[in-house]
């Protein structure tokens, strides 16, 4: 298994549109075949048509606020004594995360297919949050799928949905959470396909909607590429890329354009409560490949097949599988993973508010905790970046019933 | 030889009427409870389908989905599944039964692996929600070569072109969903619409038995009659979880249900 250079990752599948020979896939019932078809059909002329990638940059740029800032973290680089640390403030994208990138692409694409609705599902509730905010401004009108464990806290990102005049269907089913929430979401694909576009909230699904995310989300490493360069001359020799993977898709966004460079990439997955069994971290823990939400993945699952039970602090990363285009790289080397434990995400988010301007959510503290781990080992030549893909005041409620107290 | 399923539609036409199908899921309540379940409606359908339950059945609505909740709970294993087919074909050894789920325990099993448990408890047919066409080609090939019944789907947003390759590429029985839903949902086009759909795809080839499912209830059956055969699922789920809270014997209830539906489209 290879990554080829010079060409997209999205696009290095076969014909059955698996990466690898074994990732992805569209493993759908017969009805979304066509929607599905279409979709693509429509996104592969729209990925060539000029005009309407200048207005995705222009609402990159005038709606989500493109560039987001790229920061040294001076203090705490200075504290753990290693490598030089910073951070990609993808937070301060407009609704306060990466997946306003992917929520207004979808929108763009929906306006084209001549959709008046437009769901998707959501976790941490940005990805929901985003999608109401970019069908509000595109004129569309949205539902959204959220478990009800997670309607319960991730309250901010609800108020959010409900200003922005989106209909929040809670999913009540199984774990209450994302996994179920991605479910009903494409449940109700299947009864409304012919009015409706879907979005999915990350770079998993079937194979159309790993495209179109990832596409989305690039715009993240087409800005620090040059932020990068305008910072050291060139790209540095020894740079780690830290990001946070639950379905993956603002690691791949961070990645893309390092993809033919010597850039070393790290995805930071889940590790659950310290001690438990209870993880969502797949590539980590060596999980079997399974089939989830149309696509051939690795995943937690029983010897059977039924999708494992897992649990994290952090809403947006609880996933059971995680994007075909990571299985691709973990297997090709390309990137390596490994996991932060909930109780190291609440420690490192609480160093970073503490020394830094920023204050990361808790998805992004696991990259930050690995960054903790390793930094001081490493020279001061060395350059780490870290996604800071969202902000804490979403989990302002669990980080004070954590740990007693809230800092931003 | 002609396959069980391709005998029981001859049956049918010879007396002049769909097949009616049903549809219940492996362990629910309970192991015992299915089985018992499946003998006594045995004795009314014509042709049974099985669900093996999986906890992320993405084209399921709300009652298929408690039932697959349900038997999970209960502890279901594909082991049990294939025990309960065995003991089935035992007392019932010409009543043609399929399987029905999701691809993923499928390929935890192996697919030779589980052609292999489908044929030694005498599985007839498999029905794989989400393993679509071109891509089922190679297991469907797997099928044919084990004497199982692979039956492909077909949608109200397949296209004509579409249809005839799968058709072409079909075996004894073709399931037609008849609106864009999940399973259960209320039947949103009108009867007559559906079979007018019907009969274009049946037009394409004349001898492929062709069977119409979802949102097919006792109130709407009768209106469908002028098919090959016709699916019930939900309703009978709903049934099983209705008698559970009400604390009554599933088996008798799912009997009488049966023997309704059957009644409406002698």
């Amino acid at each position: 298994m290879k990554i080829k250079k010079g060409i997209p990752l999205i696009d290095q599948h076969d014909k059955n549109y698996l990466y690898g020979g074994k990732f992805g896939g569209n493993f759908i019932p017969e009805t979304l075949k066509k929607p599905i078809d279409d979709l693509t059909k429509l996104f592969t002329k729209l990925r060539k048509d000029k005009k309407f990638l200048e207005e995705r940059d222009y609402y990159f740029k005038n709606y989500v606020g493109a560039p987001t800032p790229f920061i040294k973290l001076e203090n705490l680089t200075k504290y753990l004594g290693g490598a030089q640390i910073y951070a990609k403030v993808v937070s301060e994208a407009n609704g306060g995360a990466h997946k306003i990138y992917n929520a207004t692409v979808h929108c763009l694409i929906a306006k084209r297919a001549g959709k008046k609705y437009i769901v998707g599902d959501t976790g941490a509730g940005y990805a929901g949050k985003m999608l109401a905010m970019a069908a509000k401004k595109f004129g569309l009108k949205c539902k959204i799928f959220m478990g009800s464990r997670d309607i319960k806290r991730q309250r901010p990102n609800v108020e959010a949905m409900k200003k922005n005049d989106a209909e929040i269907i809670p999913v009540k089913t199984g774990s209450q959470t994302l996994v179920d929430a991605v479910s009903e979401c494409m449940r109700y694909w299947v009864s409304n396909c012919n009015t409706t576009h879907m979005c999915v909230g990350s770079t998993v699904g079937p194979n159309i909607f790993i495209k179109i995310c990832a596409f989305s989300t690039a715009q993240i490493s087409r800005e620090l590429i040059k932020q990068i360069k305008d910072e050291f001359g060139r790209i540095p020799n020894k740079l780690k890329l830290m990001n946070c993977v639950g379905g993956g898709s603002s690691a791949m966004g961070f990645w893309n354009e390092f993809m033919d460079t010597n850039a070393e990439f790290i995805g930071i997955e889940a590790g659950g409560p310290k001690n438990s069994k209870l993880h969502a971290a797949p590539l980590t823990n060596k999980s079997k490949i399974g089939i989830l939400h149309g696509a051939a993945q690795y995943l937690v699952q029983d010897k059977e097949g039924q999708v494992g039970s897992i649990e994290s602090c952090s809403a947006g990363l609880m996933y059971p599988g995680i994007s075909p285009l990571h299985c691709f790289l973990k297997d090709t080397k390309r990137a390596k993973y490994t996991s932060a434990t909930d109780e190291e995400a609440f420690k490192a988010y609480q160093l970073v508010s503490k020394l830094e301007n920023i204050s990361p959510s808790l998805e992004p503290s696991h990259a930050f905790a690995e960054a903790i781990k390793i930094a001081p080992k490493l020279k001061s030549s060395e350059v780490i970046v870290i996604n800071s893909c969202g902000d804490s005041i979403k989990d302002k409620d669990i980080i004070k019933k954590k740990l007693g107290f809230y800092i931003r | 030889m002609k396959s069980k399923i391709t005998l029981a539609f001859k049956q049918c036409i010879k007396e002049k009427r769909p097949a009616l199908i049903t549809y219940t899921v492996a362990g629910d309540n309970t192991k015992k409870i299915s089985l018992k379940i499946l003998n006594s409606i045995a004795k009314h359908a014509d042709i049974l389908e099985l669900g093996f339950p999986h906890n992320t059945p993405i084209a399921d609505g709300g009652q298929i989905q408690t039932s697959s909740y349900r038997a999970l709970k209960n502890g279901i294993r594909l082991k049990d599944v294939f025990h309960i087919v065995k003991k089935f074909k035992k007392s019932n050894p010409n009543k043609p039964l399929i399987l029905m789920g999701y691809y993923n325990l499928i390929y935890q099993r192996g697919e030779n692996n589980f052609l292999n448990s489908c044929k030694i408890s005498g599985v007839d047919g498999l029905i794989v929600v989400d393993l679509p066409y071109p891509e089922n080609k190679n297991f469907a090939k797997k099928c044919k070569k084990k004497s199982i019944n692979f039956i492909q789907l077909l949608s109200p947003t397949t296209s004509k072109e579409r249809i005839k390759k799968i058709i072409k590429d079909s075996h004894d029985m073709i399931y037609y969903i008849s609106m864009l839903s999940t399973t259960g949902g209320k039947l949103k086009v009108s009867p007559k619409k559906i079979i007018q759909n019907y009969k274009k795809i049946k037009k394409i080839n004349r001898k492929k038995n062709l069977v119409i499912g979802f949102g097919i209830t006792n109130k709407t059956i009768s209106s469908l009659k002028n098919s090959d055969g016709l699916v019930v699922g939900s309703q009978l789920c709903k049934v099983i979880n209705d008698s559970i809270k009400k604390r009554q014997n599933p088996v008798t209830k799912l009997s009488k249900l049966v023997y309704n539906l059957k009644k409406q489209i002698l």
